[in-house]
This record gives structure tokens, C-alpha cells and sequence, in this order.
């Protein structure tokens, strides 16, 4: 079971709470973009096995969208953070390499 | 004004814990900028109560406010009164970004009452329920149903959820508390 720790109204969330809201911190290719960045924006997707960054929204509760990093291998979360950002926070992102040494960093 | 009608008339209480469809009760959703001194204002008028902090309710008689999210408040008052107190609200906030909205009529509220009633929350809601404080207010699910509930008296909690499903709320409260089902049995 995964629970994550709502940025917004303090809750540990239980994972029936929440709504995922797929990959955080992609820049959106709208109208009048070239196709090649539309389709990137649309479909490619990193994916990786281990450290993700997702957005997630605090569907029964508080109603907020918040963002998360964790690890698809081993479910571990490392943090959440607000939404109203374009990067993850510095401190999440030393927590981050300091548990998996060889992780190559978000973008 | 007719009058107001509840969703159901239903108690239940064969159970280890009394569920019941609460009286009407006036309540308003007001969204904006929590931290400005004019809903600071607003608030005080409406409820006689501060402005709740987060995952707080605080009541003042049969006036309550309650933080719902971090622009938004649920203002609960008598029935009768809410039309007016939604017209103050709106005057207060005049010139601010805000909303203010009725939403008496799209809500259902039960009363769950009993040694056993935190046993019934605990099978329904992915909630610690035992950790939930005093004057905090927990908005989560039963069941499939989106609420809101807190601690309303010894032994009681309140359970504020949508009126279109007071019935299937009502119904998974009262199979919650059936006769022999409790958790911790007394
Ligand atoms: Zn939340």
C-alpha cells in the first residue's frame, strides 16, 4: 500500500484517497508547437525503474494536487512537495542521491 | 420559505453505535484568500469564530467554521439563517476574490453516536481515526463516498456528506454498525 504525505493539508493520504496524475515537471507543448514537440509532450514519457517524480491530487481530501517522488522498484518514497514548482526541491533531490548514489538527476 | 425536508428520516440504532440523519443545517462554501483580514472579518460576522487553522473546526454555539482546503472554508450555521448569512458574506468580500456559495441543499449530515461510534468510522474511512484530534476535521472517504467528520461531542461524530447519497451513505453506516460487528468488542 502506498501512502503519501499531502503537502497541502497535512494528511498521510492512503494511496484510495489520492488520484494519480502521472509524470511531474513536463513542459506542455499546446497550440501552434510543431508537431514533433506535441507528439514528445504527449507520449514520451522517461519511465524509468526507480526515482519518479509524479503528480498526484488529493482527490478525496483536500482536493489539491501535490507532487511526489518515489521509486517504482522498491515503492520507497523520498518526499512530496507542492505543486507550484518547476523543479524538485534541492533538499529532496540531496535525499535523493544520497539513497541511490548513482541516480542520474531529474531532467 | 417551505420547509426544508431531510434526505431521510432514518436512525438506526440496533447497532453498537446510534447512526442518524441529522437536521437540516445551513451551510455555505466560501473560497478565497484565508490569511486576508477581510475573511478574517467575514468569518468573525458570519460564525462569531476565528479563522480555522488547517484541518481545524471551530464552533461558536450552533455556528461553526471549518478549514476544508487551503482557500477554503465550510461555514456552517442554522438553516434558516443561511441565505442571510451568505448576503453578509458576499457584502464583506465585496471587491475581494472570492466565492461564496449555498450548498445547503447539496448536503447530508448523520450524527454517529456511541462508545462505538469512532468503530464504524474506522471500517469505512482510510483514517486513523483514533489519532483524530479534538475541533479536527478529517475530509476523506466512506466507503466510495467523499465526506467530512469530526468530533462533535463525547462519543459523537458528525459526518457531512453529499445529499445525492445520503441513502447509500446512510446504508453503509448502519451495516458498519450492525449488531456483532464491532471491531474491539466491548
Ligand atoms: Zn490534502
Amino acid at each position: 500500500m502506498l501512502t503519501l504525505e499531502c503537502p497541502c493539508c497535512g494528511v498521510i493520504a492512503d494511496e484510495t484517497e489520492l488520484q494519480p496524475g502521472g509524470e511531474a515537471h513536463l513542459k506542455r507543448f499546446g497550440p501552434g508547437s510543431s508537431d514533433d514537440d506535441f507528439d514528445g509532450y504527449m507520449f514520451a514519457r522517461r519511465n524509468p525503474r526507480g526515482v519518479h517524480f509524479e503528480r498526484w491530487r488529493h482527490a478525496h481530501g483536500c482536493g489539491k494536487w501535490f507532487l511526489a517522488a518515489r521509486c517504482t522498484a522498491t515503492l520507497e518514497v523520498f518526499g512530496t512537495y507542492p505543486a507550484q514548482t518547476s523543479a524538485p526541491p534541492a533538499e529532496l533531490q540531496a535525499k535523493i542521491k544520497a539513497r541511490r548514489p548513482d541516480w542520474e538527476g531529474w531532467t | 420559505m417551505s420547509d426544508p425536508v431531510r434526505a431521510l428520516s432514518g436512525v438506526s440504532d440496533k447497532g453498537f453505535a446510534t447512526v442518524a440523519m441529522a437536521g437540516p443545517r445551513g451551510m455555505i462554501t466560501l473560497r478565497g484568500d484565508l490569511a486576508s483580514a477581510a475573511v478574517k472579518k467575514a468569518v468573525k460576522a458570519a460564525t462569531g469564530t476565528a479563522v480555522p487553522a488547517r484541518r481545524r473546526i471551530l464552533a461558536e454555539g450552533a455556528r461553526a467554521a471549518a478549514w476544508m482546503s487551503p482557500d477554503e472554508l465550510l461555514i456552517l450555521v442554522p438553516f434558516e439563517t443561511a441565505a442571510a448569512t451568505v448576503a453578509a458574506l458576499q457584502a464583506a468580500l465585496a471587491g475581494a476574490h472570492h466565492l461564496v456559495a449555498d450548498v445547503s441543499d447539496a448536503r447530508a449530515t448523520f450524527t454517529i453516536r456511541g462508545a462505538g461510534a469512532e468503530q464504524v468510522l474506522m471500517k469505512l474511512c482510510p483514517v486513523d481515526v483514533a489519532t483524530l484530534a479534538e475541533g479536527e476535521i478529517r475530509r476523506s472517504r466512506a466507503a466510495q463516498a467523499a465526506c467530512a467528520f469530526w468530533r462533535s461531542a463525547e462519543d459523537e461524530f458528525t459526518l457531512v456528506a453529499f445529499r445525492s447519497l445520503a441513502d447509500y451513505v446512510m446504508a453503509i453506516l448502519d451495516n458498519a454498525a450492525r449488531p456483532g460487528s464491532a471491531l474491539f468488542p466491548a
